[in-house]
């Protein structure tokens, strides 16, 4: 009689259980079937009654019937909170799509951000950053560059000069004398040496009175073109890509000797031939050389010791080429539309 | 430099070698061919005519009807506009089919009611340019000599099928100013022999020094000039051959006499000049210094007034020539002259530039002598040209020469080993092929074991140095054969100096807030050179400004800034911010180099945040700017060394500007630009900041030192504080962080009341105060006795009410 009261009880409370369908409602189960006052507890004080065989049975069966409701009654609770978490969660969805709040981003100016690679690819190397006063001497700005005071590169129609002896300095290579100068005539000197210069041009499309330059030295024992050739290849892989090569050219520089244009084979037409480098798939870049002994000796060095190359390109230009930028002057004119473009790392 | 590849065969083979490979070879080797031009490609059905018969044309007053024998079967008739049109002329004629420049098609036309089958043409038609044109053909049809051939190719005649190579030349390569000289640069690239022209001197009896007496008086100026006489010339068109050669290198044909100068130019690279021997007006040719304001009528009729700068060629008494520049007129070569002088001489290259540059005639003459003559072909040039004048131009030439030679032809002699060639290069070259290649050169060499001893011949003057030699054997070797590697030797650190890493902090900072680096002109008027200068201190001037607007070195960046928000803000782009570092200059002493301070300066106009959709906008103020410069002190470990104080400065808004200070001293100043100003500029409200980086980046620096992470809990307490309306929130700050001890660890300001429930003038700040103490738990008492303090300062010394 009572082993099938509990089964019955069982039964009821689990067909109870499942059809439960809130937290409340379970809690209600909960109480009718298991709490003190419940049936289960109901049956068990009638135990008394029970022979002293059958009464630890009862009482087993009484415990596992419990065991299993309260099983139930857990699994339910379970899956009902999921559920209510679940239905408020789908309330709260949104649209993943819109548009972020911004975060304030700026970024480097595209000739800063030209300059500052090539500064790391040769600090790298070895190299230092040297800088000077873009308002310079005209003995370091010409006359310590083998460029005497008769020479006809040197028109004052050409140059920004404050007075005859100074002037707005018209290439970065006074940097390198001052440099070579503070050694002492001891090498090594190795050396990068970025920033503005002034030529006395009207600005259009191609020219700007003002703008950057980069250049290298190195001064040791027994530096050669083949070095120069070296260096100059690992400067053309990194900036310009992996695929590009290089093609020195003869040229002749006051401060170099020999001296040399050098070329990238052009990015458009890989070599082919288009309209970019002129049909002849090579385009200009930098110009270099083997430092002119003169040039040397004016700052201390034995030139029978000591050899060195130089070479030296406009910033610009490397942007224009990189970027494909078709006007100098979209570098100064600072349209923001412009400069924005300039905001992530390349692969 | 023009070099015509027809021409150049006359002194190189270049046989197995078509014009673009011999482009391709010399710009390798050294000198860049900027082009190869074709000038008749293109062009087609050009034939020489012979004009039979000419008439005026029935209804055309200004039209000519013609009867050209073209060499087909049956003359054509020709309509002619040219005015110089007549029968019996040799004429270019463009025939049925032709095509012209600009791919202009000739076709069977009808002019005014009678038919014309072609065009007779004027060298303009042909593509020439107008400059090249024979002043006698300048408005006409050209007319051949009489000897070509009727039915032949008329370009071909004018040397239109020719190639012309245009070369680049470096200023050190003034060798290749001539035919010979770019022989001589053909044979080494290709290995072949130079082959020079033939001077047959034929010479009267009668001696030139009957004539003529040289004297030269500034000897340093022109150490050797020698003087021939040619009798009986008679002055005509020089011939065909040459006035296409002389056109093919760019210059325009005169007369014969003329031409045979500017030909020998060409050839030798020796300009020379022509005197009309009657008008000379002495015997004697005196070369000295001009005197000063000694005047002269050159050749182009303009009277120039000289100086003791200028070299002139004088008869003793006046000048008759401008050394090398330009002759005078009243001795020019006429059509009359019969008797002519012809000078050949070095002038240097100083004194004819000063002249060239001062009367601003520059030439093909003047462009030789300044960069350097070969002085080893002076005298046969001379001969050269007399010899051509002879045969071209009739005429006797006198026997030898007055002449004036005092020149030093000593030539370089350098010596050079192979090693040192070797490394310079870093190449592997054996001694045979460093020694063809001087021999290619035509240098003379000797050969000692590994050392070569070089004598250089004078018309190669660029090269005086080892490194000069080097560079000869580098371009004939080819650098494509040179090796590639990288230097070896002292590793150095390659590194940034602290400054210069300083600088990128800052750059990533500002980025990082949001500013974009701009980069604008350190040139500027006088005006905006000064503009917002933290210094007030005198700008520096160019002496040869291109113009006002970049005249003047500049003090501050700011300006220029505030001109990229102008133009900006005109493209519709009202928010923006942006920063730029970089150089200002403020004048020294004259003798003296400016001084150069790196500045960092920002402007920031607009809205700071914009997320529209979620309704969130936030205008850009003073403390927007603020933070970014906070954040830049922060990042250069400077926050604790820097306070703000509240300013008046030019231009800017007289209640939103506070100078910069660094441990006491102006370093900057930031604020919002001058309503007045803005409006003037048309722009928007605009916050800027201009600092000096050099300060900043100079600054000494705490090291990082770790402090210990509070193990006990902290206590905050909160004040406000009742001060008057101009009390500064900084300065009491200032005075809790002294008066709470070393147990207020943290300050900061939460609210600013200034409504209208504060007393009249007054208002309200509120301040957190964080207490702690690392080592242990703190009491009631512990931080009640510290806050009161605090309490007591303010009250004290800002006059602060505890806010009821």
């Amino acid at each position: 009689m009572m082993q099938e009261r509990l089964l019955e009880l069982q039964e009821e409370a689990l067909q109870k259980v499942a059809a439960a369908s809130e937290l409340k409602e379970l809690n209600e189960v909960r109480v009718a079937y298991l709490g003190k006052k419940g049936p289960i507890t109901e049956v068990l004080r009638g135990m008394g009654k029970l022979s002293a065989e059958e009464r630890p049975k009862i009482g087993a069966l009484a415990n596992e019937v419990r065991e299993a409701i309260a099983t139930k009654i857990e699994e339910k609770q379970k899956a009902l909170e999921t559920a209510a978490v679940n239905a408020k969660l789908a309330t709260e969805t949104i649209d993943v799509t819109l548009p972020g709040r911004p975060v304030n981003k700026g970024n480097l100016h595209p000739l800063t951000r030209i300059v500052e690679e090539i500064e790391d690819l040769f600090i790298g190397m070895g190299y230092t950053v040297a800088e000077g006063p873009e308002v310079e001497s005209d003995y370091y700005n010409f006359e310590a560059l083998n460029l005497p005071k008769s020479h006809p590169a040197r028109d004052m129609q050409d140059s920004f000069y404050i007075t005859d002896e100074i002037l707005m300095r018209t290439h970065t290579s006074p940097v390198q004398a001052r440099t070579m100068e503070k050694h002492k005539g001891q090498g090594p000197v190795k050396i990068i040496c970025p920033g503005k210069v002034y030529r006395r041009d009207n600005d259009d499309a191609t020219h700007s009175h003002q703008f950057q330059q980069i250049e290298g030295l190195v001064i040791d024992e027994n530096i050669s073109m083949s070095d120069l050739k070296g260096t100059l290849d690992v400067f053309a892989k990194k900036v310009f890509g992996q695929d590009r090569e290089i093609r020195l050219r003869p040229s002749f520089f006051p401060f170099t000797e020999p001296s040399v244009e050098v070329d990238i084979s052009c990015k458009i037409c890989s070599g082919k031939g288009c309209s970019v480098c002129k049909k002849t798939g090579w385009i200009e870049v930098l110009g270099a050389g083997i430092v002119h002994p003169n040039v040397l000796e004016m700052a201390g060095f034995d030139s029978k010791k000591y050899s060195g190359f130089a070479f030296g390109m406009g910033v610009e230009r490397i942007a224009m080429l990189k970027y494909g930028v078709d006007d100098i002057r979209h570098f100064y004119t600072n349209d923001v539309r412009f400069l924005k473009q300039f905001n992530h790392h390349e692969a | 430099m023009f070099v015509s590849y027809k021409w150049l065969q006359d002194y190189v083979d270049l046989s197995g070698i078509n014009a673009t490979e011999l482009a391709d070879k010399i710009t390798k080797s050294g000198i860049e061919v900027e082009g190869v031009e074709k000038k008749s490609e293109g062009l087609k059905g050009v034939v020489i005519g012979h004009v039979l018969e000419r008439e005026q044309h029935p209804n055309a007053d200004k039209l000519n009807k013609c009867q050209v024998d073209i060499g087909a079967e049956n003359p054509v008739q020709i309509i002619c506009g040219a005015p110089n049109v007549d029968k019996g002329q040799k004429v270019a004629v463009a025939t049925v089919g032709a095509v012209l420049p600009g791919n202009f098609k000739i076709k069977k036309a009808k002019l005014r009611g009678e038919e014309s089958h072609g065009m007779i043409c004027s060298l303009q038609e042909l593509g020439f340019e107008s400059k090249l044109v024979s002043k006698d053909y300048a408005t006409g049809i050209f007319v051949f000599p009489n000897d070509v051939e009727v039915g032949k190719d008329a370009l071909e005649e004018l040397g239109l099928s020719d190639e012309v190579l245009e070369l680049g030349l470096t200023p050190n390569r003034s060798d290749a100013l001539s035919m010979l000289g770019v022989a001589y640069e053909v044979g080494a690239i290709l290995g072949r022999e130079v082959k020079w022209p033939v001077v047959e001197k034929e010479e009267a009896a009668e001696k030139a020094t009957d004539y003529i007496s040289v004297k030269v008086e500034a000897k340093e100026d022109n150490p050797i000039y020698m003087a021939k006489i040619i009798k009986d010339v008679k002055i005509g068109p020089s011939p065909l051959w040459m006035q296409t050669r002389l056109m093919s290198a760019g210059i325009r044909p005169h007369n014969n006499v003329v031409d045979i100068t500017n030909y020998i130019l060409l050839e030798y690279g020796q300009p020379l000049h022509a005197f009309d021997y009657d008008r000379f007006g002495s015997k004697e040719i005196v070369i000295r210094r001009a005197k000063d304001a000694e005047k002269i009528v050159t050749l182009d009729e303009a009277e120039r007034t000289l100086t003791p700068d200028h070299l002139v060629i004088t008869n003793g008494s006046e000048p008759v020539a401008i050394a090398g520049v330009m002759g005078g007129a009243d001795s020019e070569v006429k059509n009359d002259t019969t008797n002519i002088i012809i000078e050949s001489a070095y002038f240097a290259g100083t004194v004819v530039r000063k002249a060239s540059k001062d009367h601003g005639l520059r030439s093909e003459a003047s462009a030789r002598f300044e960069k350097g003559v070969d002085p080893a072909r002076v005298r046969e040039a001379g001969e050269r040209a007399a010899q051509l004048i002879a045969q071209y131009a009739g005429g006797t030439v006198l026997q030898g020469a007055a002449e004036v030679d005092e020149l030093s032809m000593e030539p370089a002699v350098i010596s050079i080993t192979l090693e040192k060639i070797n490394t310079l290069l870093g190449t592997s070259m054996t001694v045979s092929v460093v020694e063809s290649i001087f021999k290619r050169l035509q240098f003379g060499v000797e050969l000692d074991n590994e050392t070569f001893t070089i004598t250089v011949p004078t018309r190669r003057g660029d090269i005086t140095i080892e490194a000069d030699l080097v560079e000869e054997a580098a371009r004939l070797y080819g650098y494509d054969n040179i090796p590639v590697t990288l230097p070896i030797g002292s590793a150095n650190p390659g590194q940034l100096t602290d400054y210069q890493i300083k600088r990128r902090k800052a750059r990533r900072t500002l980025e990082g807030a949001g500013l974009y680096q701009a980069v604008t002109y350190s040139l500027t008027s006088q005006e905006k050179a000064s503009q917002f200068a933290l210094e007030a201190r005198e700008s520096i001037r160019l002496a040869m400004p291109i113009s006002e607007e970049r005249s003047q070195l500049r003090l501050s960046i700011v300006p220029q800034l505030l001109e990229v928000v102008k133009y900006n803000n005109a493209r519709q782009i009202d928010s923006l911010a942006l920063y730029e570092i970089g150089s200002v200059f403020f004048k020294r002493d004259e003798q003296e180099l400016p001084e150069e301070k790196e500045h960092v300066a920002g402007a920031i106009t607009g809205l700071w945040e914009s997320h529209l959709w979620q309704g969130e906008k936030k205008p850009v103020d003073f403390f927007v700017a603020k933070g970014v410069i906070e954040a830049l002190f922060d990042t250069l470990g400077l926050a604790d060394q820097i306070s703000y104080r509240q300013a008046e400065i030019n231009d800017m808004h007289p209640g939103r500007t506070a100078e910069v200070l660094l441990n006491g001293e102006v370093i900057g100043f930031i604020g919002q630009v001058h309503p007045t100003v803005q409006k003037d500029l048309d722009i928007k409200e605009t916050y800027i900041f201009e600092l000096s980086l050099k300060a900043l980046a100079e600054a000494e620096v705490a090291p990082i030192a770790y402090q210990t992470i509070p193990r006990y809990p902290s206590t905050t307490r909160d004040i406000a504080l009742v001060v008057e309306q101009a009390t500064k929130a900084g300065d009491i700050q200032d005075i809790i962080e002294e008066a709470g001890g070393k147990l207020l660890k943290e300050v900061s300001i939460f609210d600013l009341y200034e409504g209208e429930r504060m007393e009249e003038g007054k208002k309200s700040i509120a301040y957190s105060l964080k207490y702690y103490d690392p080592e242990r738990t703190l009491t009631d008492e512990d931080i009640t006795k510290a806050h009161d303090k605090v309490l007591e300062a303010v009250k004290e010394k800002a006059g602060a009410e505890l806010r009821g």
